[in-house]
């Protein structure tokens, strides 16, 4: 399979200060890979870099076509949709508005009438709370409601930063099962970003271990999983 | 009393001048965080344009309509020549634009129409309105039929339209608001546009009254903001609300306070604004924000 | 620094000795300059003269300016205002009550400093664009204050007030312009060694750091409001001692003459001469005095509209102003001094960083 994403010497910068040292790494078609690491290692960066909310060098392709140094919008409209950390969401909007405005791009209004019944059976305490105002979810809810405005694209690639942050486990662990379903079905790739090692190597086909800013190990997520030394060294469990 | 209902009457219709332009004043700071010093020059140029139209023999709603559109391009193209590069500066860098666009606007009028006084005519006629006793002018039921005419378009378009969806969006979150793909940058401008737009209304309205003049606004513009900051900058009802209510006070407390009288009107702005600012700086209706340090 | 003995070979020794130089460079211009400028007025006609003595009081309000908005981060659209409350504080003092002129650069100075001190207590509380919006209002409060009825008495209403001309004290052999052409020009070099030594201090350095950070500023226990109500009140006096200097070269005040495109200009003149810095208030007085004129040939409109192209595109190509300007030139220029006259074997070793920095 070839890669959906791929990255080659991916350096970013704050300002003038850089964050990232030159990273390489990619996304299968249709398949789910996770960036490990510990806090301030660059994972939320290397997201916000694909999306092109960081200045960049090197190169970033998608579906062969360079996107480095394209307008966030423009990468959103080629079919990348970003669950940010802390899940960015239209607090003020309600739960059907949100999951609206994630569609803003798409043009085709009876698919996208088709994709919120999906995303609605996805997750049905949205279909419950759907007039209901988005900042008054629970945190679990508005994890749901993040990633269904990012399918309501129709992405082919979902970035999803830090999914399990400040949620219940029984929470996170029903929200990363509808993730793989929805890999499964929909076929969309994924590029998971996670300090929840175990939950994203459970999840995950490909993963990527980052620290301050480099790749420093790579690997089938199941090898890693099982790779005693790795995982109490990089991993901490 | 027939003076007090009159004075009322007034009051509400130089009231909705100043929600008009508390409006226009709303939009920019909601999307934005700006405050545009430069509104009301800039409504005052689309009057001129307004009024060179008319005088050129098309009918007046004609004239009107284009300089909607013309103001709507106008603020547009100032918002992504001028404003946009210092979106990310410091805010007083912008204060100092906005200054600096007030002045241009200000004496490009004077320099293009001079600074003689001009008539700007009223669509509404002449006739006076009878209610009972009083007599009212026509143009002031005009005006501010007009004015919440525009409000009610623009509510409208906020709630149910997509693009009006889209603009709420990225005033909110900005970050979430381009990750959805929309084109935030695009969107701050049609803020500018409709936000130049409103103020041609409100222009054209107080022309008729105040007479056309470059210093059509500048009285207009203090209270505007009186106006937005009491009823609450963040609040667009709010802020018509506030126009109202500032343009009643304005007028009765011109008429009633002895030692105010004609003069000192302007003084009851600047108390309203630094009352508003030391006391409850969200204003009425305003949604207070809390910072974390 | 002895900078005789000081080991060069290294990039900073290096940079220190050519700042030691360019300072000794900067102090024989100064003084040149200011050799000069008190040669001029026996040069110039008589209205020249009057003009160069415009520019210094200008040069005194745009310091007060720049004390506050560019070394302390606060903001005026309205010190027109001060500005106005010390040009008629001299003007009621000297026509009403006979004193003499001396006297009431002090007065002005006392009540406008009072006065901006008070404004900065509830100023501490509006921030940004608020405090912009709120000086704005006071500005454009102030020529109806000006000629309200109640007090017409003292301020001569709509039609304001006209002074004497004063003459040279002590029999100095100086015509009545050249006078005034020196008072302001001393009145303004004492506020510029004030000035001076207040930002080069303790004060100083509390005042920028509140600028640059106010949140830090407060950790690190600076009482921030009292600074902030400090500064606004030195600059309020510096504004006031100017008008109530203006007022006695003008012999004239009235109402209409403090609107707030008297404010507006002030802050073109900061602007354009450069915020945060003392020189800036001098290159920036200058502009707003000389640039109307020459504009004024052009059209009615057209210095206005000068005005708002300079302060929009100052704030695109040079937000230092002239004198940010002035500095990159002269640091530019401090690099390319040679270490040392003599020594030519130390030269010589010398040449090959040079070209490094």
């Amino acid at each position: 399979m070839s890669a959906l994403l791929s990255v080659q010497g991916l350096q970013a910068f704050y300002g003038q200060t850089r964050a990232l040292h030159g990273l390489d790494f990619q996304v299968e078609e249709s398949g789910i890979t996770t960036l490990l690491g510990a806090n301030g290692a660059g994972k939320t960066t290397t997201l916000r870099a694909v999306c092109g909310l960081v200045r960049t060098q090197g190169t970033i392709e998608f579906a062969g076509q360079r996107i480095d140094g394209k307008s966030t919008e423009d990468i959103v409209r080629m079919g990348i949709a970003h669950v940010v950390e802390g899940r960015g969401t239209f607090v003020n909007f309600s739960v059907e508005e949100n999951l609206r405005l994630g569609a803003h791009t798409r043009k085709d209004k009876a698919a996208v009438h088709d994709d919120l019944e999906q995303v609605y059976s996805y997750f049905p305490v949205l279909r419950q709370r759907r007039a209901q105002q988005a900042g008054t979810l629970s945190g679990g809810e508005q994890q749901m409601l993040a990633i269904s405005r990012a399918l309501m694209l129709r992405p082919r690639l979902l970035l999803l930063d830090e999914p399990s942050f400040g949620l219940a486990p029984l929470i996170v662990e029903e929200i990363f099962q509808i993730l793989a379903t929805i890999n499964r079905e929909s076929r969309v790739s994924m590029l998971v970003v996670e300090q929840n090692a175990s939950l994203a190597l459970g999840l995950a086909d490909h993963a990527f271990l980052l620290e301050t800013g480099n790749v420093v190990m790579s690997g089938a997520a199941e090898e890693i999983r099982q790779n005693d030394a790795v995982r109490q060294s990089y991993l901490g469990y | 009393m027939e003076i007090f209902l009159q004075q009322v009457m007034t009051g509400l219709a130089n009231g909705g001048i100043y929600a008009s332009l508390a409006l226009a004043l709303v939009m920019i700071y909601h999307s934005t965080n700006h405050l545009n010093f430069a509104q009301g020059e800039m409504a005052m140029f689309s009057t001129y344009i307004a009024w060179t139209l008319i005088n050129a023999g098309l009918p007046y709603w004609v004239a009107f309509v284009i300089t909607l559109a013309v103001s709507f391009a106008g603020g547009v193209v100032i918002e992504r020549v001028v404003v946009r590069p210092f979106e990310d500066a410091p805010v007083l860098n912008a204060v100092i634009v906005f200054i600096g666009l007030l002045v241009i606007f200000n004496s490009l009028a004077g320099w293009i129409w001079t600074y003689d006084i001009k008539q700007f005519p009223t669509p509404f006629g002449d006739h006076p309105v009878q209610l009972g006793n009083i007599f009212f002018r026509a143009h002031d039921f005009g005006a501010i039929g007009v004015t919440l005419f525009v409000l009610l378009v623009l509510w409208a378009f906020f709630r149910f339209t997509p693009l009006g969806l889209a603009m709420r969006a990225s005033a909110e979150n900005p970050v979430s608001a381009r990750l959805v793909g929309i084109r935030v940058g695009w969107m701050l401008a049609l803020g500018w546009g409709l936000a130049a737009l409103i103020g041609a209304v409100a222009g054209m309205m107080v022309a008729p009254v105040l007479f056309l003049d470059p210093s059509l606004m500048s009285g207009v513009l203090i209270y505007s903001f009186a106006a937005a900051l009491f009823g609450g900058i963040s609040s667009p009802g709010g802020s018509v609300f506030g126009g109202f209510f500032v343009g009643v006070a304005e007028v009765l407390s011109g008429t009633y306070v002895p030692f105010i009288g004609n003069d000192l009107k302007l003084i009851v702005a600047l108390i309203i604004i630094i009352g508003v600012l030391l006391v409850r700086p969200s204003g009425l209706f305003g949604k207070v924000s809390v910072s974390r340090v | 620094m002895d900078t005789a003995n000081a080991p060069t070979g290294t990039v900073a020794a290096e940079a220190a000795i050519r700042r030691d130089r360019a300072r000794t460079w900067r102090i024989w211009a100064v003084a040149a300059l200011l050799v000069v400028t008190c040669v001029l007025p026996f040069v110039m006609g008589d209205y020249r003269v009057f003009q160069f003595t415009l520019a210094f009081t200008y040069a005194l309000a745009l310091l007060g300016l720049n004390l506050l908005i560019g070394f302390n981060g606060q903001f005026s659209l309205g010190h027109g205002a001060f500005y106005a409350i010390g040009a008629y504080t001299a003007a009621v003092m000297i026509h009403q009550w006979g004193i003499h002129y001396g006297w009431t650069l002090v007065a002005a100075g006392i009540v406008c400093g009072v006065a901006g001190f008070l404004f900065g207590i509830p100023a501490l509380r509006i921030q940004g664009m608020y405090l912009a919006l709120a000086t704005l209002a006071l500005a454009l409060a102030m020529p109806p204050l000006l000629k309200y009825k109640a007090w017409e008495a003292y301020t001569g209403g709509v039609q304001g007030i006209f002074i004497n001309k004063p003459h040279a004290p002590f029999g100095l052999p100086l015509n009545p312009d050249e006078w005034l052409y020196f008072l302001s020009l001393g009145v303004l070099l004492i506020a510029v060694v004030v000035a001076h030594n207040l930002l080069n201090g303790r004060t100083g350095r509390a005042m920028m750091a509140i600028r640059d950070n106010p949140i830090a500023a407060e950790a690190m226990g600076i009482n921030t409001a009292l600074y902030k109500s400090l500064t606004f009140g030195v600059s309020a006096l510096f504004t006031g001692v100017a008008g109530a200097l203006s007022c006695i070269v003008v012999q004239f005040v009235a109402p209409d003459s403090y609107s707030v495109f008297l404010s507006i200009t002030l802050l073109v003149g900061s602007v354009v001469g450069g915020l945060a810095s003392i020189s800036g208030a001098i290159y920036g007085a200058f502009f707003i005095q000389f640039i109307p004129n020459v504009a004024d040939a052009i059209s009615k409109a057209a210095p206005w509209a000068i005005y708002g192209l300079f302060l929009i595109g100052f704030m695109f190509v040079m937000p230092g102003g002239i004198a940010g300007f002035m500095n990159m030139v002269w640091s530019r220029l401090q690099r390319q001094l040679p270490l040392a006259r003599r020594r030519g074997a130390e030269a010589g070793h010398t040449g090959r960083t040079n070209s490094k920095t």
